[in-house]
């Protein structure tokens, strides 16, 4: 059984029920962009707590940096300057994975067991049964997973599944110094992010809302934005992020079928990678996948 | 701060101006996010650039970088002119109605009294007109015209909105916004809080710039109030403590001064700091300067300082003028300081003028560096290529590292910018060979000690005496220091109302500063830091966070000075019977019999409203001063003076007199200043969030997170020079150059200023030749070599410089 109140409901490429029995509660972390200075202590958090470590690059013209979300940096801070009509606005938006009530990286996985998802609605990646093959990548409507160079798995945001499993709050909630980054249940987050989109009608931005997409059965990561009505500006937050139509396809209707193929591939591989090293699923799923997208 | 950060969360409108609260203090400005989220306060950035602070504010005001003289005296001008004014307060708690000697002038830029040839005023002529009682005159109608009210009228009457965007760049619809805003505040139960930081302190004119927002906030009732008051964020953990323990050429622990060479009278010197109430019925904390000194020097020469030899007055050094750190290089540049010990400071990376400083640095015998990181000041005599380019063939410095603790690796207080004092346990041990500063310093004195015994000295006498007492010598226990800060009773001290009872024993920690004699029968060694450490323990370390009022004033965390008081002139929050002026920001009051309240009243515990003593205590007057007399070097007013290096070439006020009249300047910098025809752009220098001065370098995270030097412009000005962002960028002043990656953004708008149009060129400060981000120039390679008038601190924020692709 997994760690007290992780219990897991949902596993990658696996038909195997999942246990029902204890119902933990939902979490979610919210992220008030309104709120967030863009002090990067979240980034820094980040990495103390789980040790990862990117090098240290050079600078491009902008704050960003690093650059892009990588196998070491499962969080990046995203600086937009946008004209509105109150004029400049710079819009930071902490960006990471968003931790979707419907993964699209855990419906694409042929991996079994690689991505899970707890019963709290935290998915996460069980980089031990990660094969490397990438179809997450492609999966999620976010693009958060990042391919690691060094060992070939794939990382991302774990929502300090870690630390909240024993009843602390992610690294980086416990780190922002502004409030920006507040974490709780479901109920309790809907409840304050409510409280914030008034504060901010009341301070003139009409169109303040929450971003909770439907379109991947909510998010266990949420914003509050100022212009709800135009993620875009958000540095290209999707405005109706959904899983793409394959990869429902491949669950709905292909999946059970292919994982038999996939079991047999998997082995496959199993023997491939003691002798090779990591690789892929078997070339006719991977063939499908291609042809679909 | 005369309030603390927890107090931001009461106010209503919240200015960050001379600072960037957000980008180099993210963990105070929380309260910043409170007050909107639980007082729904708007908050308001002013700035050349659209800052991290700015990111999140209600209204975001540009201004040119070095005028905020020109914008507040702007703000002061609308108050007045629109009858915008806290009045009840003004009248009784500002010397607004106090009269003004005849014979004080300000015309075409100068104020009475000025000489050219030595850059300085004779003040006497910023006084009050004494009445035939000895007293200063007042006039409570406020019509005298040479009441401070009319003067202030008559003097900021030229800033008009149109003056102050001609001046600052600030379009006029916004600046009328702001002063509007700020206005809401004159009523009693409003409040605005004044956020700054060294935006305003490093300035040629910087002392008189955090002035004015002082008188805006008398005019509008506002200081002593929860939510209100002129906060200085400190940009150090401890930079509060540094200041308060005198770490000043001319200071001694808790702001008392040292003497001039003229002040060799005891008497005298003591005289001239114990000021005479300038009314009637007033307080005048200073009044008790002696207690502080004697039992400062008490603490210091234990039995050797006594009332015969005046308390070893003597012994003191006397000053011929102030050796601030411009002074002491240029000294050195010239040759005349010839050791230099360097503690816990990397001057080559934060004073002005690399190339004078590396000079000077040359030209040492010996210089002493004790610091936990391996500094540029420590190697500026290794070649690092273009990034230091010294032949180290031709510097004979010898230089000796120490290496030191940092704070995790100690016990210890840090003095936070609220005034508290809190104390902090050792996280873990030093790395190799690192002493404590307290230890290498101890050493250091033994060592010297021992040989003046042995071999004498010219003046052994204060080496000799000094109090030596910690139970290993060579290693003095930062608790046994804090507790020779709080002070103790050296004998039996009588209760003052009941003499034959002893409020101390012999040996006891003193309860506060109350308890100081002059006649040495206490010590402390640092008047403010007294209570810190009483007979019931390390006040530091507690942190009871119980807030019964719901004000944030939590007494029993930590200990704040003074007193324990968490809000400075808590007593004008009162009016003046007594009652607070908003019941929702009650502090203290009078309960019929006594002061009393949620803080510590910062008043007289049993002075009955009715006899009239004014709230400023430590003011001879008992007010808020709107005129500053004598005690500010450039005037009593502050006036809008450009930066030494200016990018209008001209003072659109008086023309003749462009820049701080009395504002030290050194000849050899002089030639050293650049005209804006060669160097056409404002330039500001700043701290960014991911780095903390030249430390964080040395860190992994800190480093990736930003890694590499650059520079900020505007894409109007990226345009001009056809610079594209990430573009290699080359910036010079007439100081040198350096060289860095363009970040062009829509964040720095060129502004129009007296015809022109102005481009800001904003320079991060954090890289070096030092550390494991990459190497980049010092930043201090550009800056001018001229301080503040008063305090000497360096013009990093306003210079000139120019930009092309490197
Ligand atoms: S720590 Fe908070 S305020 Fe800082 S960048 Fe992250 S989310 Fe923003």
């Amino acid at each position: 059984m997994a760690l007290q109140s992780l219990d897991i409901t949902r596993r990658s490429a696996t038909t195997t029920p999942s246990p029902s029995q204890r119902k933990t509660q939902e979490v979610v972390k919210l992220i008030d962009v309104s709120k967030c200075i863009g002090c990067k202590a979240c980034q820094a958090a980040c990495m103390e707590w789980n040790d990862t470590r990117d090098k240290i690059g050079t600078n491009h013209g902008v704050l960003d940096n690093p650059m892009d979300l990588t196998a070491n940096s499962w969080t990046v801070m995203r600086y937009s300057e946008v004209e509105t009509g109150r004029g400049l606005e710079w819009l930071i938006r902490k960006d990471g994975c968003m931790h979707c009530a419907d993964p699209g990286c855990l419906k694409a996985c042929p991996a079994p067991g690689a991505i899970v998802q707890y019963s709290n609605g935290i998915v996460d990646f069980q980089e031990e049964n990660c094969i490397g093959c990438g179809y997450c990548i492609t999966g999620c409507p976010f693009n958060i997973p990042r391919l690691s160079g060094k060992d070939g798995k794939v990382y991302k945001c774990t929502l300090c599944s870690d630390r909240v499993a024993v009843g602390l709050e992610p690294a980086c909630a416990k780190t922002c110094p502004t409030g920006a980054i507040v974490f709780g249940t479901k109920d309790d987050m809907i409840h304050h992010a409510e409280g914030r989109v008034a504060d901010l009608k009341s301070r003139g931005f009409a169109e303040a809302g929450i971003y909770d997409p439907l379109g991947v059965g909510g998010t266990h990561v949420m914003y509050v934005l100022q212009h709800a009505d135009k993620p875009g500006i958000y540095h290209g937050l999707p405005k109706d992020p959904s899983v793409s139509a394959m990869v429902t396809l491949w669950k709905g209707a292909v999946k059970p079928i292919a994982s038999f193929a996939l079991a047999a591939g998997v082995f496959g591989a199993f023997f491939h990678y003691v002798t090779k090293g990591p690789n892929e699923v078997s070339e006719e799923i991977e063939k499908e996948f291609k042809d679909e997208k | 701060m005369t309030n603390h950060w927890v107090d931001i969360k009461n106010a209503n409108v919240i200015i960050v101006m001379g600072g960037n609260a957000a980008e180099a203090h993210p963990c105070g400005f929380k309260w910043v996010t409170e007050a909107k989220a639980h007082n729904h306060a708007t908050f308001v950035v002013v700035d050349p650039r659209f800052t991290r602070s700015a990111a999140v504010a209600d209204l975001y005001v540009p201004l040119r970088t070095g005028t905020d003289i020109a914008f507040l005296g702007g703000v002061i001008n609308y108050l007045l002119s629109r009858d915008k004014l806290q009045h009840e307060y003004v009248k009784a708690y500002t010397n607004a109605p106090f009269i003004v000697k005849e014979g004080y002038e300000f015309n075409d830029g100068l104020f009475s009294g000025y000489d050219e040839a030595a850059r300085t005023y004779d003040k006497s002529t910023w006084a009050y007109e004494a009445g035939p009682d000895g007293y200063a005159r007042l006039d409570v109608t406020m019509q005298h015209p040479r009441c401070v009210l009319q003067l202030l009228k008559k003097h900021y009457s030229r800033y008009t909105p149109e003056a102050v965007s001609n001046i600052c760049g600030t379009p006029g619809d916004t600046f009328l916004k702001v002063c509007e805003l700020i206005a809401t505040t004159s009523v009693p139960d409003r409040t605005l809080t004044f956020l700054y930081a060294v935006g305003w302190t490093q300035h040629s004119v910087g002392s008189q710039m955090i002035r004015t927002a002082a008188m805006v906030q008398l005019l509008l009732g506002n200081v002593g109030m929860a939510g209100g008051g002129v906060n200085a964020l400190r940009g150090h953990s401890n930079i509060q403590g540094l200041t308060d323990l005198g770490l000043m050429s001319n200071l001694l622990p808790g702001y008392l001064t040292l003497p001039g060479e003229k002040e060799t009278d005891y008497r005298k010197y003591i005289g001239a700091r114990a000021f005479k109430p300038l009314r009637p019925g007033q307080m005048d904390y200073w009044q008790n300067y002696e207690k502080f000194h004697v039992s400062l020097m008490k603490s210091w020469f234990g039995n050797a300082a006594t009332k015969d030899n005046n308390w070893c007055f003597d012994w003191l050094p006397k000053l011929d003028k102030i050796y601030d750190v411009l002074q002491a290089f240029e000294l050195m540049h010239q040759g005349k300081l010839n050791g230099y010990f360097c503690q816990g400071f990397n001057p080559l990376a934060s004073i002005p003028n690399k190339a004078k400083l590396t000079a000077a640095l040359s030209r040492l015998k010996y210089l002493v560096v004790i610091d936990p990181l391996d500094t540029e000041t420590s190697c500026f005599w290794e070649n690092h290529g273009k990034y230091n380019d010294v032949d180290p063939a031709r510097i004979q410095t010898e230089v000796i590292r120490m290496p030191s603790t940092c704070f995790a690796e100690e016990n210890g207080s840090l003095t936070n910018s609220g005034r508290w004092l809190q104390w902090h346990y050792r996280g873990a041990p030093p790395p190799g060979d690192a002493k404590p500063d307290a230890e290498i310093i101890a050493g250091i004195f033994l060592k010297l000690r021992d040989m003046y015994r042995k071999e004498g000295g010219a003046f052994p006498d204060p080496i000799l005496s000094l109090t030596w007492d910690y139970d290993i010598p060579h290693s003095p226990a930062p608790e046994e220091l804090a507790k020779e800060y709080n002070g103790k009773a050296l004998a039996d001290l009588a209760d003052p109302k009941d003499p034959a009872k002893a409020v101390l024993r012999k040996g006891q920690q003193l309860d506060g500063f109350i308890q100081l004699r002059a006649d040495g029968s206490t010590s402390c060694g640092c008047w403010i830091f007294s209570g810190a450490w009483t007979e019931k323990g390390n006040m530091m370390a507690r942190r009871d966070n119980s807030d019964p009022s719901g004000l944030g004033n939590t007494l029993g965390w930590a200990f704040a000075w003074p007193a324990n008081r968490r809000i400075l002139y808590n007593r004008a929050s009162c009016d003046p019977s007594g009652k607070p002026w908003d019941p929702n920001r009650r502090l203290v009051y009078w309960d019929g019999s006594k002061w009393t309240g949620f803080d510590v009243p910062d008043f007289k515990p049993d002075s009955a409203p009715s006899e009239g003593m004014g709230p400023f205590i430590m003011q001879p007057e008992g007010v808020g001063r709107l005129f500053a007399l004598d005690k500010m070097a450039e005037g009593p007013f502050p006036e809008h003076y450009e930066p030494f290096e200016t990018p209008i070439g001209t003072n659109p006020l008086h023309p003749k007199v462009i820049n701080n009249p009395a504002a030290r300047v050194f000849r050899d910098d002089m030639k050293d200043f650049g005209k804006s025809r060669d160097f056409p752009y404002a330039a500001t220098s700043y701290r960014v969030t991911e780095h903390f001065h030249f430390w964080t370098k040395h860190t992994r995270i800190s480093s990736i997170l930003q890694p590499e030097q650059y520079v900020e412009i505007g894409e109007d000005l990226a345009k001009e020079k056809g610079i594209k962002a990430g573009d290699r960028v080359k910036v010079r002043s007439k100081r040198g150059f350096i060289e860095a990656v363009a970040v062009v953004t829509k964040r720095i708008r060129p502004l129009q200023v007296n015809g022109e149009t102005v481009h800001h060129v904003g320079i991060p400060i954090h890289w070096g030749f030092k550390g494991i981000a990459r190497n980049g120039y010092l930043a201090n390679t550009l800056t001018p070599f001229v301080g503040d008038a008063n305090t000497q601190t360096p013009e990093f924020k306003s210079f000139l410089v120019n930009i092309e692709k490197a």
